[in-house]
């Protein structure tokens, strides 16, 4: 496919333009690296939190932009954008992925949950209801990506998928503190509330059958 | 990230077509390497060929009773697939090992496999590197070194195939089977797929520019006892220090590949020969031509140590 010689109208653009009337030009070199060259703009059709949306855009939108940005649902958080620190955790399909190295475009057709799909203030999910019990959070950057990873990891012990600290690996899984602790290690806290993560998510996985 | 152009490939046939017919396209599945890198513009594509709805994602019995696992099978499919868990327990054992549970739900076999050999200052533009800049030199040699590799390494590149699951697949004997435009298929053995670093360390696997690999296949389960034990800085989401990976026989035979040493999975069959010998024998055989700095030199004996236990855990079962 050869880039299609459609210039975005990129933010940097407005803002230049607007500089005349006494607003700053954005000086940040990922607004200044989107003009070197025109680029490609790509439809992409996927459903979030049960409703479906089509956006318009540069192939370089990672999942997680696609959701702040475009969908403005802020719940999910961009905390290293490298998939290193799990704040950016939603479930796609059932998984839970880094939406922070995935592609929107990439997810055509996909059932996308977020956080604000699992409940809302009103209307807790059972984890969000734990979190909050067993104070499961400080700062709560990084509670978003935490509870989407805990209601997935909780779906696959009960799928039967093992983990690193499974002892039999034909033994049925285990809803045990050390595998949950193993299971959520792509999650990192700062203020360090693991342990009270650890007791929200036993509490939900024991009231589950 | 640099500007790219994407399309999304509906066969193997239509990937290998486009990486043929476009300069600088890459091909992206997972993407869980490929953009962490392209954000950095370490990677810089033009055009990317999402594989992603290509098929290849099933694991099937081969007729001589082995495993033929798709390229696109996602690493915590692979890992939780009953055969696996039941004939090849090293390989669940190496790929739950690695990364994490986000990583491993988007992250594929071939993907894996492809994944860059690299060391921090690879993801360093500020520092010179010969794999992203042939030429440039290394500053890894004479820097911190202490992740990094005792044995393989050249004067260019002392960085490490991170891999857990290559190690497992090398253990195992799994051939890599690609296809191109023209139709042609190879075999190759996953002893022969990563390079060396040599004088050019930025060629890391003997996958030519114009192939999609399209699947591992594993040879009939040899029986015995699986191990991946990994040895890291933390409990958990951390590269091995030291990981080794060992099928031992009850009669004090075996098998052993070691990861986080080396730019490839390191195993020496020569060496298998005196296991029963004992870990120290096989780990002096293994590692007799090691060429470590003086911050990693610790996993020479680590390598021993870490095959003893193992070792150990097996007689005691």
């Amino acid at each position: 496919m050869p880039p299609s010689m459609t210039l975005i109208f990129s933010r940097r653009a407005v803002l230049a333009g607007s500089a005349a009337i006494g607003v700053f030009p954005d000086p940040s070199p990922a607004n200044a690296r989107t003009e070197e060259s025109p680029t490609q703009s790509l439809d992409v059709t996927f459903e979030v939190n049960g409703r479906t949306h089509t956006l318009h855009l540069d192939p370089r939108t990672t999942l997680l932009d696609a959701l702040r940005e475009h969908l403005l649902l802020a719940g999910t958080k961009k905390g290293c954008d490298h998939g290193q620190c799990g704040a950016c955790t939603v479930i796609v399909d059932g998984r839970r992925i880094n939406s922070c190295l995935s592609l929107a475009v990439m997810h055509e057709g996909d059932r996308i949950t977020t956080i604000e799909g699992l409940g809302d203030p009103d209307h807790l999910h059972p984890m969000q209801a734990a979190f909050i019990q067993h104070d499961g959070y400080q700062c709560g950057y990084c509670t978003p990506g935490q509870i989407c990873s805990a209601v997935a990891v909780l779906d696959e012990i009960r799928s039967g998928i093992p983990s690193h600290v499974t002892k039999d690996l034909l033994a049925p899984m285990e809803h045990s503190g050390l595998e949950m602790r193993e299971r959520m290690s792509g999650n990192i806290c700062r203020c360090g509330a693991y342990s009270n993560i650890a007791e929200a998510m036993a509490e939900v996985a024991g009231a589950q059958p | 990230m640099k500007a790219f152009t994407y399309e999304r490939a509906r066969t193997p046939h239509e990937a290998v077509t486009a990486l043929a017919r476009t300069p600088g396209a890459r091909i992206i599945a997972g993407g869980t390497n490929l953009l962490d890198l392209m954000k950095l513009q370490i990677e810089t594509p033009d055009h990317l060929i999402d594989i992603g709805r290509i098929g290849l994602d099933t694991i099937d019995d081969t007729p001589d009773g082995g495993l033929r696992i798709g390229a696109l099978v996602r690493n915590t499919d692979l890992a939780a697939d009953m055969r696996v868990r039941r004939h090849y327990g090293v390989l669940s054992r190496a790929l739950l090992a690695g990364a994490s549970g986000q990583l491993r739900n988007k992250a594929t076999t071939s993907g894996n496999l492809l994944q860059r050999t690299r060391c921090p200052y690879f993801y360093d533009p500020n520092q010179p590197c010969n794999k992203r800049q042939p030429g440039a030199g290394c500053a890894a040699i004479g820097g911190v070194s202490r992740q990094l590799g005792i044995i393989g390494t050249s004067e260019a590149c002392i960085a490490t195939h991170p891999s857990d699951m290559a190690v497992a697949m090398r253990l195992l004997d799994a051939t890599v089977e690609t296809i191109n435009v023209r139709g042609q298929s190879r075999h190759i053995s996953i002893a022969d797929f990563h390079r060396l670093p040599g004088k050019t360390p930025h060629i890391e696997t003997s996958l030519h520019s114009d192939e999609l690999i399209t699947s591992l296949t594993l040879p009939p389960p040899v029986g015995g006892h699986h191990f991946y034990r990994k040895v890291r800085d933390r409990a958990s989401y951390a590269f091995a220090l030291v990981s080794v990976a060992a099928i031992l026989q009850k009669d004090g035979t075996g098998r052993v590949a070691v990861g986080g040493i080396a730019p490839k999975p390191w195993r020496i069959e020569a060496a298998e020969s005196e296991m029963p010998k004992g870990s120290e024998a096989v780990a002096a055989r293994l590692l007799a031509d090691a060429s470590p700095t003086p911050a990693n030199a610790f996993k020479v004996p680590l390598v021993e140590r870490t095959l003893a236990a193992v070792i150990q855990e097996a007689k005691a079962s």
